[in-house]
């Protein structure tokens, strides 16, 4: 294959690169997004795997069999906890216009520039082995592919860094990522730091290296051998490679493998590439939802054939292959030009992701929280007259682009030969790692200060460089290896792979434990040295917070602070560019309802909004720096602040006392709907009674008046039927006036307006007075009365007037239903239970048992109404009833007709109470 | 909000889940000479597990109804 064609054919792949983030960023002008949907935004974060998946996870394997995984289980863990942590990152980020995690971190402990520069720093140095990593895995698979059909592979401790730089094909290539990065990602200064023609190239490329490392698998597995199991079973013969399939290869051991897992879960968040591709492009957050599982898909199908092809490369080559270029070499072997190819351009857009995203992201920190706050300190450069600075911000990044790459590129000469691929990015990761205190402590805790950043971040970062940088050099020779074996200044104690004596962990998880305890125990004791001041306070609120304060509208900034129109515009011309200046100003101006910019009010709002413009352009603590020297300010003291966290908290508090208060309000309306619902039915019950009064009232009055009119109407009745129609209309008038005193009587009841005496009385007595008082009646009708009284007085507590009225009702209705000559009714004196009982029987009809509570009810009347003549008002009863209740007592009928017995017995009962102890 | 908070709850479940299956000693517990369908056992746990975490996160994710 041709030097020339080779070429080409990845020109021509980096074209099509070109095409889609053209094509992409069109449709994005045109509000047609390519980018917004999930899928896509899995896919982008997919940049995760660079070749280190690609070529290094092979070589990995080959080493220590599934070791390679924890790197991938990792962020499958992570998006677990993602819904969480990365939605609150998320809309932190949005909120504040965060554009990288440098400015995240300097925005969350109190927009500190010195803060931001460490950060930059320490991601800058941090990554550079990674990039170094690409440029290793891309020039050397360039240098094998040349040499096809032949495998001239450099072994690992071949001289290839001795060749003079200008024939290195890694610079070239490194030279080549960069321009084309510059072409990709900075072409103009976005607000935002948005990219979505890149976002776009980003999800094809990994769908380019995750179909050409499948083609690979499917090859060796199925091209090769007989299918995976065939391979398995190969290797399971040979003794070398049967190790890697069990638990006991190098990746075997617990705190190996518990530390990849966890530097791999803080990079797959914090990696500077990474935030920008899942925080700063994002373009909506329920897009989040989908990736957390197609993600990890994407990584699971990305590692099936990692152990497969590092086992049949071994079976085929041996160890006299680097076991990093097997995705290559084994198609090449087995003369698959096209396969190679193909594998070549995978790697080619694993390595080109990689590169572009990082240095993008790298380039904006760099120029934000690096240059800018340097620059616009010196007076010199005179950067504070220049009308528009925009090309100034795109400058410094393409620099910083160029010299993040050339950084890579020397670290690659200088210590990339001494490592495979992973060993060479697990540097990143681990650096990377060092950012987890002071973010996720910033995020859920309060009290972490700018001081407590600054040191934990320094101590780790210095641990990590003596503990893993350091030792990558002298692996290398470029230290003296004495530096490793004998300890700094010859001490054993400083040996930088085991600190103070330490053994037994590998190189990665001795750097994290030693750097993880001086970051975090640096962090927490500086922080909790003093409390948080002002602005971090505030800062901390609006981290920690975050998802309650924006529940909260028109939260006021930290700080107040008026500038006028005139003076915000000509700053943020100068940092954005005029037009797009312009229409955020206008665009502000419609959303407050102002005709024109000219006329929006100088408020704090106004200030936080333009500052907030600017962070975007310059990072929040350059933005802040320049807001402060075109505003009067009055920074808020402590006290301020805390006043404005308690009108937060007042106003969460005033919402729940309004969510108590509608509450309570409608349980009072369910209480009201009650008693109306009651109320109405009393109304039913009211009109029935009326209407029942009347219709008793009218019966009697109707026949009154019938034989009234007859005596007026004819004068000569005889005196016989004048005497019995006189005797009627007396009689009626008699039923009619005990009607309405019985009403009388039972309305004063119920209201509770009765008068009533409570006398010592003895049963017997009452009773006694109460049978010869009817006594007539019941001679009248020659009706048996027998009265049974006990020896002993019964003594109750009652009204003696309303109990003879009871036993005169029950007397009286007693004689009413016995027939005449053979009727016989027995009125008795019973004590039974602490109670006095009265019972008064007849052998009359008796009462149907469905009739028996019926008769106690107001105007209702036991039998057939339409064949008897009611008999009585049809309120005795019911009287009698609530008399005895207000004693404490029970009025019942016994009665069974339907089983042949006669007669009726009406008892009550009361309670007995002697007098003394009353 | 409650769903949401459900939700993340579940997927954090998820993650201590996956936290132990996927790790030591668990992982040490599996017979290194063992094979399963002519893939090795160890093998064969780890991938399975972990598209075991993938299928619980799609479920709980993609639950409809919130």
């Amino acid at each position: 294959m041709s030097q020339a064609a080779i070429i080409a054919v990845s020109f021509a792949y980096l074209a099509v690169l070109f095409a889609i983030a053209y094509w992409a960023d069109r449709r994005a002008d045109a509000g047609r997004s390519v980018i917004n949907r999930s899928s896509i935004y899995a896919l982008s974060l997919a940049v995760y795997c660079t070749t280190w998946t690609y070529y290094g996870s092979v070589g990995r394997a080959a080493i220590s069999g599934i070791g390679f995984l924890p790197i991938y289980l990792g962020p499958t863990l992570m998006m677990g906890l993602c819904w969480f942590v990365m939605l609150k990152m998320l809309r932190i980020a949005k909120a504040h216009r965060l554009t990288s995690i440098a400015d995240f971190v300097a925005a969350r402990y109190g927009k500190s520039q010195l803060l931001g520069g460490l950060v930059t720093v320490i991601a800058v140095l941090g990554v550079v082995p990674y990039i170094a990593l690409q440029l290793k895995a891309v020039s050397g698979s360039l240098n094998i592919l040349l040499h096809y059909p032949e495998i001239v592979v450099p072994t690992r401790a071949a001289a290839l860094s001795a060749a003079p730089w200008h024939v290195d094909s890694a610079l070239y290539v490194a030279l080549t990522l960069a321009v084309f990065t510059i072409l990709f990602g900075t072409r103009h200064l976005d607000a935002s730091e948005r990219h979505e023609g890149m976002v776009a190239a980003i999800a094809f490329e990994s769908l380019v290296k995750l179909l050409a490392f499948t083609a690979v698998g499917l090859f060796v597995s199925f091209g090769i051998y007989d299918g995976i199991g065939d391979i398995f079973a190969r290797a399971r013969l040979e003794p070398d490679l049967a190790q890697l399939l069990g638990a006991g290869g190098a990746g075997g051991s617990a705190s190996g493998w518990a530390a990849l897992t966890f530097v791999s879960m803080m990079s797959v968040l914090l990696l500077p590439r990474q935030f920008q591709i899942a925080i700063v492009e994002n373009v909506g957050e329920n897009h989040l939802r989908r990736a957390l599982w197609m993600f990890p898909l994407y990584l699971l199908a990305i590692n099936i054939f990692v152990l497969p092809i590092a086992l049949g490369g071994l079976l085929v080559f041996g160890n006299s292959v680097d076991a990093d270029t097997f995705v290559l070499t084994l198609p090449m072997a087995h003369h698959q030009q096209g396969l190679a190819l193909l594998v070549f351009i995978g790697g080619l857009s694993a390595a080109t992701g990689m590169v572009i995203v990082e240095t993008i992201a790298l380039s904006t920190m760099v120029c934000n929280d690096l240059v800018m706050p340097l620059a616009l300190r010196l007076p010199w450069l005179g950067l504070n007259q220049r009308a528009d600075l925009s090309w100034l911000l795109l400058l410094i990044r393409r620099c910083a682009i160029v010299i993040i790459v050339l950084l890579g590129y020397a670290y690659f000469r200088l210590a990339g030969e001494a490592y495979a691929l992973v060993a060479i990015g697990l540097i990143s990761f681990a650096a990377v790692a060092q950012f987890a205190p002071v973010i996720f402590g910033g995020l859920y805790w309060k009290g972490g200060t700018r001081h407590g950043a600054l040191a934990g971040l320094s101590a780790g970062f210095l641990v990590w460089a003596y503990t893993l940088v350091l030792p990558s050099f002298a692996k290398s020779g470029w230290l003296s290896r004495d530096f490793l074996e004998q300890g700094a200044f010859g001490i054993g104690l400083l040996k930088p792979q085991q600190l103070f004596g330490l053994t037994g962990l590998d190189e990665i998880a001795h750097c994290l434990f030693w750097s993880m305890l001086a970051n975090v125990g640096a962090y927490l004791a500086v922080s909790l040295a003093r409390a948080p001041d002002a602005r971090e306070a505030g800062q901390a609120l609006l981290f920690v917070d975050a998802h309650r304060l924006a529940q909260v509208p028109g939260r006021a900034p930290f700080w107040r602070g008026r500038a006028e129109i005139e003076q915000l515009a000509p700053l943020l011309n100068r940092f954005l560019g005029r037009e797009r200046a312009q229409a955020a100003l206008e665009s502000y101006a419609r959303r407050k309802g102002v005709a024109a910019v000219e006329e929006l009010p100088a408020d704090a709002e106004l200030v936080a909004y333009a500052e907030n413009l600017l962070a975007g352009a310059l990072g929040s603590a350059s933005a802040r720096l320049m807001m402060a020297s075109v505003v009067e300010e009055e920074p808020l003291g402590l006290e301020e602040v805390l006043n404005i966290l308690d009108e937060a908290h007042q106003v969460r508090a005033y919402s729940h006392e309004l969510e108590q208060r509608s509450q309570e309000l409608s349980l009072a309306t369910q209480e009201l709907r009650a008693a109306n619902l009651r109320l109405q039915e009393l109304d039913r019950l009211k009109d029935d009674f009326i209407s029942t009064v009347s219709h008793e009232l009218r019966t009697p009055l109707t026949s009154i008046r019938a034989f009234s009119e007859m005596l007026r109407e004819d004068p000569k009745i005889d005196l016989v039927d004048r005497r019995k129609f006189l005797g009627i209309i007396v009689a009626e008038t008699q039923r009619l006036t005990r009607l309405i005193d019985q009403v009388l009587d039972l309305a004063k009841i119920e209201s509770g307006n009765a008068e009533w005496r409570a006398d010592q009385l003895d049963l017997r007595e009452v009773v006694q007075a109460a049978t010869e008082a009817t006594a007539q009646l019941f001679k009248e009708r020659r009706i048996a009365l027998d009265l049974q009284l006990p020896q002993r007085p019964a003594p109750v507590v009652a009204d003696r007037d309303r109990l003879i009225q009871v036993m005169m009702n029950l007397l009286s209705n007693a004689a009413k239903f016995c027939a005449g000559d053979e009727g016989r009714v027995v009125v008795s004196v019973r004590e039974d239970d602490a109670a006095g009982v009265v019972s008064v029987a007849d052998n009359g009809p008796g009462i149907e048992r469905g009739d028996q509570a019926v008769i106690f009810e107001k105007f209702r009347q036991g039998g057939d109404s339409t064949t008897g003549k009611p008999h009585g008002t049809g309120l005795g009863l019911p009287i009698s009833r609530q008399i005895i209740e207000h004693f404490g007592g029970q009025l019942h009928v016994d009665s069974a007709p339907e089983s042949g017995r006669r007669g009726a017995d009406f008892w009550f009962s009361l309670p007995l109470k002697a007098a003394s102890v009353n | 909000m409650n769903r949401q908070r459900l939700t993340g709850s579940r997927l954090a479940a998820i993650f201590l889940l996956g936290s132990v299956l996927l790790n030591y000693p668990l992982l040490s517990l599996i017979d290194s000479q063992a094979d399963v369908l002519g893939v090795p056992a160890l093998y064969a746990y780890v991938f399975a597990a972990w598209g075991g975490l993938i299928a619980l996160m799609v479920a709980v994710i993609e639950r409809r109804g919130g």
